[in-house]
């Protein structure tokens, strides 16, 4: 029995699973430290945070909006990182995918269906070229990809800020593109809600009705299936097999006969498209509307903190996204109720990010743990 | 030809005020990645040094204050990055990402703090001074406005930067300790089997990073503009880090590529104030194009640090 507990907890500890869930603890931990000594309470400011994600059913909706986009980019993120690539471009490659998704939902008169898979495929390619441009360039004149995709994510940058001063695109002056059809829209109920039985239907149901005031979308049923795609390319695939060797050990699989630089334009082609769909999800479901960018967003960065925190996986990006949207939102809250400085989340982020980069310490600690409790 | 003298000036004096956070920023991550520890936190530290230098400056009135404090903040992140990647081989991207997350939440966490709950300071009472004002103005030895007011009558900083470039030069190639920062950048383990400690000249220079990256926000906070804001570093930390391996991790060639993101900086705003029918934001695009193109053209040139982002571990040699 007690031979059963101790090789469990050992493969708790050893497996990533284990190492993460300590890492987490310790973010909390370290930001309920900042916040008391920041003269908060540090329990009030996460009950606070814990109401602001599950007390209405609304606040729910938003947490799951706000980790829809993060949830792709992390899994853009992760694909990447499994063929040993570092994708930082997962910004720039939303960019894109924004682009050409505000422009395909306003530019075409198409049945809805037909008008969102219009949008989303674009998109796709769009992320597809910036990130497989990445690969290639590392590839064949073995640029790193970190310093390619910085770059091309400031030309994605100001290439957006270039098409919404564009007048087809959008009125003059005013920093905004037009506003995308309503076929090209993911929004669910959206026409019902304005109905006169629709808004009658929100009076009488509180919870039902609560969700359907904030923008609910079919964001987020995407990014399950994109979970699951990733899951099957990488683990099911001769593909990701190829993709997964690569990444593991490049020497051995160019002498295994896989053709790492193929693999590698392969794996940012997927990855940058991946992003993409981030970037039209989020106008097709959210903003309807692309608009001048004063700085980067940040969706791609925080896609790198849902990946690494995610373990690289699907399932993991998932979790981790939902994690990182309910810390966003619900860590919002903090400012009005109490005046904690919301961004005690930024840190928590950084600090998980930290102690799930150091398995090394985390072991260490433990060890000195037990020693002290055996003593 | 009067009035073209004094654009190309304007244009000059722009791109050096512009590059000049870059370039400390940049010096930063030529002095961690010598040594083989990659720094992508730069940012961060970059975005940590220009509140604190704002913040700084701002309390105790005096600018210098502010670019000491700044320099200092960013170390103390750097002693962090150093922390997780020299003794406990955390991988050097993932902990920069991290020291990125937490050196924007720092920042902004404190600025809410000590300033009324907004992500940005007041305005700096004093701004980093013009040391060589004395010469320029009526009467004087240049006059206002003038070619040489437009270049030369910058923010001491700027000098700073310059100077540093110099020094940073000097001591990588020239002295005993910049010989030992390449060769733990590019082979640790003969390095340690001298007897000199790979771990603590790979802390130094990375807090040394820090120290720059730090003066390098500062150098945007407390000169470029007079407080800090939480857009006010956007991207400049990842920009200098580019131009470090545009400029092959050499101080003199991150100084030039520096140059040329400032010099794109400088024509775009004199284009804007000119009125001139080309969007800035096409513009604004061309530098990170020809990078991309040079780094391209340049393959098999550049060779970073042999050791660059391995872990050094004492006990496996």
């Amino acid at each position: 029995m007690n031979l059963d507990r101790e090789a469990l907890k050992s493969k708790f500890l050893n497996g990533s699973l284990g190492l993460t869930l300590i890492s987490i603890a310790l973010g909390f931990l370290l930001g309920a430290l900042i916040l008391l000594m920041a003269g908060f309470n540090p329990l009030e400011a996460y009950w606070v945070i814990l109401k602001g994600i599950f007390s209405r059913s609304k606040y729910v909706s938003y947490v799951i909006i706000y980790a829809t986009p993060l949830i792709i980019t992390g899994l853009s993120v992760a694909f990447a990182l499994r063929t040993g690539l570092f994708n930082i471009g997962a910004e720039g490659q939303y960019i894109v995918g924004a682009i050409m998704a505000a422009a395909a939902g306003y530019f075409f008169k198409l049945p809805l269906i037909l008008h969102v898979t219009l949008a989303v495929g674009l998109a796709v390619i769009a992320g597809a070229i910036w990130g497989g441009l990445a690969g290639y360039i590392k590839a064949r004149f073995g640029v790193h990809e970190v310093i390619s995709t910085i770059m091309l994510n400031w030309i994605a940058l100001y290439l957006s800020n270039f098409v919404v001063t564009l007048s087809a695109f959008g009125s003059q002056g005013t920093g905004k593109s037009y506003a995308i059809q309503s076929t090209a829209r993911i929004n669910l109920l959206s026409d019902w809600k304005i109905s006169e039985a629709g808004i009658e239907f929100i009076r009488n149901h509180k919870i039902l009705g609560d969700i359907l005031k904030t923008p609910v979308n079919a964001g987020f049923i995407f990014a399950i299936l994109l979970a699951v795609l990733v899951w099957y390319i990488l683990n099911k695939t001769t593909l990701g097999y190829e993709l997964r060797a690569v990444g593991f050990n490049p020497h051995a699989a160019e002498a295994g006969g896989i053709n790492v630089k193929k693999s590698m334009v392969y794996s940012m082609v997927i990855s940058g498209g991946l992003a993409g769909i981030a970037g039209a999800l989020q106008v097709l479901g959210v903003s309807h509307r692309i608009a001048k960018l004063a700085a980067m967003e940040g969706y791609g960065f925080d896609g790198i903190a849902v990946s690494l925190i995610g373990n690289n996986t699907g399932a993991g990006s998932v979790l981790a996204g939902l994690l990182f949207g309910s810390l966003k939102y619900g860590g919002s809250k903090i400012q009005d109720a109490m005046q904690a400085p919301t961004e005690v989340i930024n840190i928590m982020i950084g600090t998980i990010i930290l102690f799930v980069a150091m398995p090394k310490l985390i072991r260490l600690i433990l060890t000195i743990l037990e020693k002290r409790a055996k003593n | 030809m009067e009035a073209l003298i004094k654009d190309i000036g304007f244009i000059i004096g722009t791109t050096l005020m512009y590059s000049t956070p870059l370039i400390f920023t940049s010096l930063g991550g030529v002095v961690t990645e010598r040594s083989g520890v990659i720094n992508i936190g730069l940012e961060g530290m970059m975005f940590f040094g220009a509140f604190v230098g704002a913040a700084v400056a701002y309390y105790s009135q005096n600018p210098w204050w502010g670019f000491v404090s700044a320099g200092l903040g960013g170390a103390l992140l750097g002693l962090i990055h150093a922390i997780a990647c020299v003794t406990f081989a955390a991988e050097q991207i993932v902990s920069g990402i991290a020291i990125n997350f937490l050196g924007s939440g720092l920042a902004l966490f404190l600025s809410r703090l000590f300033f009324d709950g907004a992500t940005q300071t007041l305005t700096i009472p004093k701004k980093i001074p013009l040391p060589f004002s004395f010469l320029f103005g009526e009467g004087k030895l240049f006059k206002t406005a003038g070619f040489m007011d437009l270049v030369f009558n910058r923010f001491a900083t700027v000098y700073l930067a310059f100077l540093l470039v110099a020094v940073v030069w000097f001591v990588l190639y020239k002295t005993k300790i910049g010989m030992r920062v390449q060769a733990v950048g590019e082979h640790p383990e003969a390095v340690d089997t001298l007897g000199i400690s790979v771990y603590k000249i790979r802390y130094g220079a990375v807090m040394m990073s820090g120290l720059f990256a730090g003066f390098g926000g500062a150098a945007m906070s407390i000169a470029v503009v007079s407080r800090f804001s939480n857009t006010l570093i956007s991207g400049h930390g990842f920009i200098a880090l580019a131009a470090m391996i545009f400029g092959k991790w050499k101080p003199q060639g991150a100084m030039l590529a520096c140059l040329l993101f400032g010099g794109a900086k400088g024509v775009e705003i004199f284009l804007g104030a000119k009125g001139f029918p080309v969007p800035s934001s096409l513009l604004a695009m061309l530098p990170y194009i020809l990078t991309i193109i040079v780094l391209v053209g340049i393959v098999g040139k550049t060779t970073p640090p042999a050791a660059i982002g391995k872990i050094f571990d004492k006990t496996n040699s």
